[in-house]
């Protein structure tokens, strides 16, 4: 399949971005494509024309500002890979980028992208949920709002970021000492999509979880964090089991599909969810 | 208003400057194929899974199904051309015929360009390791194994020739 006709744009700053989004009704921004092309490819999209923004090197960086790691938004998921700041700064970031698709994906896929486009059973959507991360967006004439991750992902592939606007800037709260966190996925074949996947975050006080914010992906149109855990107050194996059974409850009402039955995502939330507590505590003993 | 037309694009590929005039939606595997003649880069799926188009874009592995010409100017396009041929294969190349790591050669190109950026980041792979390396990378014919003993190979050819 070959993508319907459409005019390339290639933006020469920001700003040319923005008002070439502000006068065609019909356009959408194109940064690494790997989400994008792929649509158009399959003709399940198809704009009228294209805003090519890979020339915009001010939105390729990473840095750690004060509580924050902030990553430009066309960072490649390859450059945040071994990333030593982004290890030390935010190891669910760190471990949750390896995860995506292959190699050659992540050398063309951008943070902001991945943001962006939002898909149901993507890797960085559901780290920011996991540790309520920012978004922030911008639009033509010097507009820029900060969007937080609880209000971001509003349903199946759609954000609150406007058709003219474009993400410049992804941030995740930096690492606290007595946080411990996990990532974890599992698809038929390295590589593919999730059916289900898990991002955790645990405040601990020695070997108790005071509090967990579990973030599950691929169960729904959006990343959706478990109620009922802010308090939990456990010991990691009683932590994980509560958190493990909230987990296939949700995922018991998920729908069936063609790759996985409802009951089979919930059997994995469940064991994804135990992993991941496991995996986020393993150095606690 | 969508052009109807088709536009002057300049890409580097192999090395050398090419001149294409060809549609905004033609993707990079397309041009490569159909108006450079390099064939080596095949057409799978279309659509970034199966690893059939793998290039190197600025020396990294990318699915050129998932390039338009537009994003490809001003970098450097190598394909699996530029390795070497008949008269003088590249390590690679000569470690696949031996070790039987091709039966069909679609995946092929893909394959070898893969590992050699994974090579030039890691000479001494285990054999897990090569395994990860072509893991993005789909092949119907060989099962993998000789796959991975070629590149195991390659990595021991490649390393001995830095040597001497």
């Amino acid at each position: 399949m070959k993508p319907s006709r459409f005019r390339y744009e290639r933006a020469e700053s920001l700003e040319d971005a923005l008002q070439l989004l502000a006068s065609e009704a019909d356009a959408k921004v194109l940064a690494g494509g790997q989400s994008l092309i792929a649509l158009m490819n399959l003709r399940l999209a198809s704009p009228g024309v294209v805003v090519d923004i890979g020339e915009l090197d001010e939105l390729r960086y990473v840095r750690r500002e004060d509580a924050m790691l902030r990553v430009g938004a066309l960072t490649t998921q390859s450059a945040v890979e071994h990333h030593s700041v982004v290890e030390k700064s935010c190891p669910l970031l760190a471990e949750a980028v390896g995860y995506i698709a292959h190699g050659a994906i992540r050398n063309r896929g951008t943070v902001g992208g991945s943001i962006a486009h939002a898909d149901p059973a993507a890797e960085l959507p559901l780290v920011l949920a996991a540790i309520d991360g920012e978004v922030t967006v911008k639009s033509s004439g010097g507009g820029a709002r900060v969007v937080s991750a609880n209000d971001f992902f509003r349903g199946f592939l759609m954000t609150a970021v406007e058709p003219q606007e474009i993400i410049t800037e992804v941030a995740f709260p930096v690492a606290d000492a007595h946080e411990r966190f996990a990532f974890t996925e599992f698809a038929r074949r390295p590589g593919d999509f999730a059916l289900v996947a898990v991002a955790c975050k645990l405040i601990m006080v020695g070997q108790v979880v005071r509090s967990a914010q579990v973030a599950l992906g691929g169960l729904g149109a959006t990343p959706v964090v478990l109620g009922g855990l802010s308090d939990i107050n456990l010991p990691v194996a009683r932590a994980a089991e509560v958190a493990a059974n909230t987990a296939h409850e949700f995922a018991s009402e998920s729908t069936s599909d063609l790759h996985a039955s409802s009951a089979y995502r919930a059997h994995l939330a469940r064991a994804l969810v135990k992993r991941a507590f496991q995996h986020a505590t393993a150095s606690e003993a | 208003m969508i052009s109807m037309g088709r536009r002057n694009w300049t890409l580097r590929v192999n090395g050398a400057t090419a001149e294409v005039e060809v549609e905004d939606r033609k993707l990079l595997l397309d041009v490569l194929r159909e108006d450079l003649d390099l064939t080596g880069a095949h057409a799978g799926c279309e659509h970034g899974v199966c690893g059939a188009c793998t290039i190197l874009l600025d020396g990294l592995p990318v699915r050129s199904c998932l390039m338009f010409v537009g994003q490809a100017e001003g970098q450097d396009i190598e394909t699996i051309e530029s390795l070497g041929g008949p008269e003088e294969l590249h390590p690679l190349q000569a470690s696949f015929v031996e070790h039987l790591g091709f039966q069909c050669g679609y995946c092929t190109p893909g394959i070898i360009l893969t590992v050699k950026e994974f090579l030039s980041r890691n000479s001494t792979p285990t054999r897990e390791e090569a395994r990860e390396a072509i893991s993005g990378n789909l092949c119907r014919c060989t099962g993998y194994s000789q796959i991975v003993d070629s590149v195991l190979s390659a990595a021991e050819a490649m390393r001995s020739s830095e040597a001497s």
